[in-house]
């Protein structure tokens, strides 16, 4: 387990709209989907999850509804808004914007200075 | 909209508190079973699964509240558990919550009714329509004018939209049964139109209705007296009423909310000014000289006029006037002043009063806060166990200091609810109060939403200055140490901020104690100083024969029949008559000139003394004390020489001495030249706090022809007896009925008369005395409560010395001898600067000095029982520690 990754903060948010874009999911499903897309690399505690659920949904981007899992148990499914796929694209530009920008300032060399 | 929808999520949320609880409750249960479901399909049982998905969910409990802040309803929810929190917390400790919310109430309470009284008088004066541009114009400190400068300021000026002015009256009022006197104003005919006055009923009077001297012959009736004299009958309008015998037509009724335009005193009636005439006898319409026309002009300023253009205009007319009339107008220089006050005349006292008793209140207020705090302080740090506790279990410091200024804000809000009812009911008392049993004086108290929002604020704000108090303690508390050390471990000798707070109370409450102390004893010594006069035993009888139909020539045969049926009463000593007496907060004062002047203008008088027009006898019935010369007869009349007594103050300012001045003479105004035949003792003549001024009596059959007319119709008879004065007064009473039925007449004691004379002294007495209580239980309450405090921490280390021997007075030392410490300390400081405040008392207070043995005695004595009671039950509780019991419970 000492592999993983702890999150920085504010990828959290990220994560959870990627893994609802890919299909409507209920809260434990989206830390299986998270986990599944990172190739289980990042470290994110169980119970986390949910107040940044709640913020996201009450920001509107994320749409919410009960109903019943694979499991046969009753759920509630998170699916994200209009908003939140417009919030998905720009997060998602901005981020590799800064990772690209932190990869190829970590990876200089002296040589290309 | 936004607050709207805001409060909408905010009340939903309150209201479907519990469905969202659940919805989250349920959420969280879903996630672990699902996480179970996974463990179990792994191989674990279907017990230890749901162990392992509880554990890897991490802390449900922080999850969940964390999830309500998100959900937005967290503030409200946390409110919510806080208040029960605090409430039951509270509860548990009754007598510290008592404690608490009686010392916030009184002092609430205090500042509440200063605050109400502050907003009455000084910040919502009139209750007129658009009162902001309402002026009142002021003349070297009082607002009274002659009637024709009055004219010219008001036709000359451009500043106002128009200038209206009233003066106030005493007058027989005959509705047809019994003449009783009766206050009124006389008003210019554009007063109720200037003043935007509607009538309740009938018409009011108007400029139009003005037509020269006694030309309007209607009275206008005041709602108050109208509802209890005419029995709210509508049928008044028309009916005929005579006013010191004239008849005038009742024309109007005022509506209820309106007392006329001045602070403090509600007419019962008004009549036009210019039928002053009939009103009082006599008229200074044409006076340009006289000051006494008016009491105030007023006027709303036209709209882009400042004050100080409105002023300048004025002035520009006040210099033309002094240039056009030399002698009778100078100093013309106005100012504009608050009205309904007669200019500055009354407000600047008032005021400063005002504002002195709230500064004093609002450091009771202060001291209050300071003990709370320090109660607060103690009580965090006896409970710094269960808050160690609580941070040990992962609450956060934010979480338990807001639930400390919760429990702060409860003690405030019902110390300021309780306060303030108080206080409610303090002010209603206070405005139905007359001071004066003569004059009709209303203080309109009624509390508005201003005092609310006062007595709200302040208890806030006080709820926030001693809920911080423990702040520090929290943010600096170690859950570690605290809990491995136990409680009571740190006793720190060194000085902390609980002992600056307390010592900084005790000096404000010393403060309060040495002034209220102060100004109890400068009341004491006024009232036994020497006024010049003796009004023990004698009766003052205040009548007008203008009232009764007397004027001109048979005023003075009148005057001397009553002097002479006085006299004849059994017990009677002396009789005399004076136009006013002495310390009335009234008086005449007159230009004097030198023998050798020759020219009387104004700005030339040597002096301008007291003047007081008197009867032979006056000065024996008054109890004067002739220093030399000799006092009137009733040979001093018109056809003989023209003579004066003086005082010895005149005597010795302008002749040098008391010698010099006997048989010399003096000018009046008119050129009169005056004989100085008899000097009298130095006395008060207006107020008590009065420098020593000249003073100077003339025989009221030569009362001097500038006055109004002579001899004055208004007169005081001054009767000295030594009989009972409850009989006297019916006496009198009965001789002026065989003299004439229609006579009004007051009759009262002249020690009640001075009533008047000692209300500011009395009052300020009061208010201290007050304030000087709520400062000596605070002290109590502070010093109790650090004493208590402090035993209750060391009981453990109390029990151990004297299981080691120690005497019980070494005992008591160890417990109280930091609180005594503090209560010495800050009384001093209290006492150093309560002596420094007592300068500003001296000049309400009549020989308020702190330069007085017995109140620095007092003080001390004061302070020290304080002490003593308030350490008495620590004390005790210290004294009767069983070691043994003690130890073993530990």
């Amino acid at each position: 387990m000492t592999d993983q990754a702890q999150l920085l903060p504010g990828t959290l948010d990220l994560l959870i709209l990627r893994a609802v874009s890919l299909g409507p999911l209920h809260g434990y499903g989206i830390l299986l989907r998270i986990g599944q897309i990172s190739g289980k690399a990042l470290l994110i505690e169980q119970g986390a999850l949910y107040p940044g659920l709640y913020r996201l949904e009450r920001q509107g981007v994320l749409k919410a509804s009960w109903g019943t899992s694979e499991n046969n148990r009753r759920a509630k499914f998170y699916e994200l808004t209009a908003a939140g796929r417009k919030r998905l694209r720009e997060e998602t530009k901005s981020w590799n914007r800064l990772a690209a920008a932190m990869g190829s300032a970590l990876g200089a060399q002296p040589e290309e200075i | 909209m936004k607050f709207l929808g805001w409060f909408r999520s905010v009340a939903a949320k309150l209201f479907h508190r519990s469905r969202i609880v659940d919805d989250v409750e349920q959420e969280l249960g879903s996630h672990i079973q699902h996480r179970a479901d996974d463990l179990e399909r792994s191989g674990l049982d279907r017990r230890e699964a749901e162990r392992l998905a509880r554990i890897e969910f991490g802390g449900r409990e922080r999850y969940k509240e964390e999830s309500y802040q998100a959900l937005g309803g967290n503030s409200i929810e946390i409110l919510i558990h806080d208040v029960r929190f605090s409430l039951r917390l509270l509860r548990k400790s009754p007598g510290f919550t008592a404690a608490a919310i009686l010392t916030l109430a009184l002092a609430i309470g205090a500042n509440a009714v200063v605050f109400g009284v502050l907003n009455a008088l000084v910040l919502r004066p009139l209750n007129l329509p658009q009162e902001q541009s309402l002026y009142g114009i002021d003349r070297g400190g009082i607002g009274f004018e002659s009637y024709p400068n009055y004219r010219d300021l008001r036709d000359r000026n451009h500043s106002f939209e128009d200038l209206a002015a009233y003066t106030m009256t005493l007058a027989g009022l005959d509705t047809g049964n019994d003449p009783s006197p009766v206050w009124g104003f006389e008003a210019t005919g554009n007063y109720f139109d200037m003043l935007g006055v509607h009538p309740y009923l009938g018409r009011v009077f108007h400029a139009s209705d003005e037509h020269g001297p006694n030309s309007a012959p209607y009275v206008v009736l005041n709602y108050s007296y109208w509802h209890v004299h005419f029995q709210d009958d509508r049928g008044v309008v028309g009916r005929i009423v005579l006013v010191n015998k004239h008849p005038f037509t009742i024309i109007g009724v005022t509506p209820p909310e309106f007392h006329g335009s001045m602070i403090f005193f509600a007419p019962s009636f008004y009549v036009p000014l210019v039928n002053q005439e009939q009103v009082q006898g006599e008229s200074v319409l044409d006076a340009r000289g006289n000051r006494r026309g008016i009491i105030e002009a007023l006027g709303h300023l036209k709209p882009g006029v400042t004050t100080a253009q409105a002023v300048a205009d004025l002035n520009a007319i006040g210099a033309d006037l002094e240039k056009t009339y030399p002698k009778e107008d100078s100093k013309m220089v106005f100012t504009l002043a608050r009205p309904g006050l007669g200019g500055d005349f009354l407000g600047a006292p008032i005021r400063a009063f005002v504002a002195g008793l709230m500064l004093l209140s609002v450091l009771i207020l202060l001291a209050a806060c300071a003990n709370l705090g320090s109660l607060f302080g103690a009580r965090a740090a006896d409970r710094s166990r269960e808050v160690a506790l609580r941070l040990a279990l992962g609450s956060s410091r934010r979480r338990i200091l807001r639930q400390l200024l919760t429990e702060a804000m409860l003690i405030s809000l019902g110390g300021g609810t309780v306060g303030l009812l108080g206080s409610l009911v303090l002010l209603r008392q206070l405005s139905v109060w007359q001071p004066f049993p003569r004059i009709p004086m209303t203080v309109p108290l009624s509390p508005d939403s201003k005092v609310y929002g006062v007595a709200l604020a302040l208890a806030l704000v006080s709820g926030i200055l001693f809920g911080i108090v423990p702040v520090r303690q929290v943010l600096k508390a170690n859950p570690y140490e605290i809990i491995k050390a136990g409680a009571a471990a740190r006793m720190g000798r060194r000085i902390t901020f609980r002992d600056v707070l307390l010592a900084v109370q005790i000096a404000i409450c010393a403060v309060l104690v040495t002034s209220s102390l102060v100004a109890v004893r400068g009341l004491v010594r006024s009232l036994h100083s020497n006024f010049g006069f003796d009004p023990q035993n004698v009766m003052l009888v205040n009548t007008d024969l203008n009232m009764a139909g007397y004027r001109g020539d048979r005023v003075l045969p009148m005057q001397k029949r009553m002097l002479e049926a006085m006299a004849t009463i059994p017990g009677v000593k002396s009789v005399g008559l004076t136009d006013l007496p002495p310390l009335a907060l009234d008086g005449h004062r007159m230009d004097i000139y030198s023998d050798k002047s020759t020219d009387l203008r104004p700005s030339n008088a040597a002096a301008q003394p007291f003047m007081f027009n008197v009867s032979p006898g006056y000065f024996e019935a008054a109890g004067t004390a002739l220093i030399s010369g000799r006092s009137f007869t009733w040979h001093d009349d018109k056809d003989a020489p023209r003579v004066a007594v003086i005082n010895q103050d005149f005597a010795r300012t302008i002749f040098g001495s008391v010698t010099n001045a006997m048989g010399a003479y003096f000018k009046l105004r008119d050129g009169t030249r005056v004989e100085v035949v008899g000097i009298v003792e130095d006395g008060k003549y207006f107020s008590l706090a009065e420098k020593q001024s000249p003073a100077m009596f003339l025989p009221i059959m030569q009362s001097p022809p500038s006055l109004l007319q002579s001899p004055s119709s208004f007169a005081w008879l001054v009767v000295r007896s030594n009989g009972d004065q409850q009989m006297l007064g019916a006496a009198i009473r009965s001789k002026l009925r065989e003299l004439d039925e229609g006579l009004p007449a007051y009759i009262s004691p002249w020690l009640t008369e001075m009533d008047a004379v000692l209300f500011a002294p009395r009052t300020a007495t009061v208010a201290l005395g007050v304030l000087g209580v709520l400062g000596a239980m605070l002290s109590i309450t502070g010093i109790f409560g650090m004493a208590a405090y402090s035993v209750s921490k060391r009981m453990r280390e109390l029990g151990i010395r004297m299981a080691l021997g120690a005497q019980r007075k070494e005992v008591l030392q160890a417990a109280l001898g930091r609180s005594i410490k503090l209560l010495a300390l800050g009384s001093i400081a209290g006492l150093a600067l309560g002596i420094l405040a007592s300068r500003v008392l001296a000049v309400i207070v009549y020989q308020a000095t702190s330069r007085d043995p017995i109140v620095l005695a007092g003080v001390v004595l004061a302070m020290a029982l304080l002490g003593l009671l308030a350490t008495w039950i620590p004390a005790q509780r210290a004294m009767s520690i069983d070691p043994l019991r003690l130890l073993r419970e530990e």
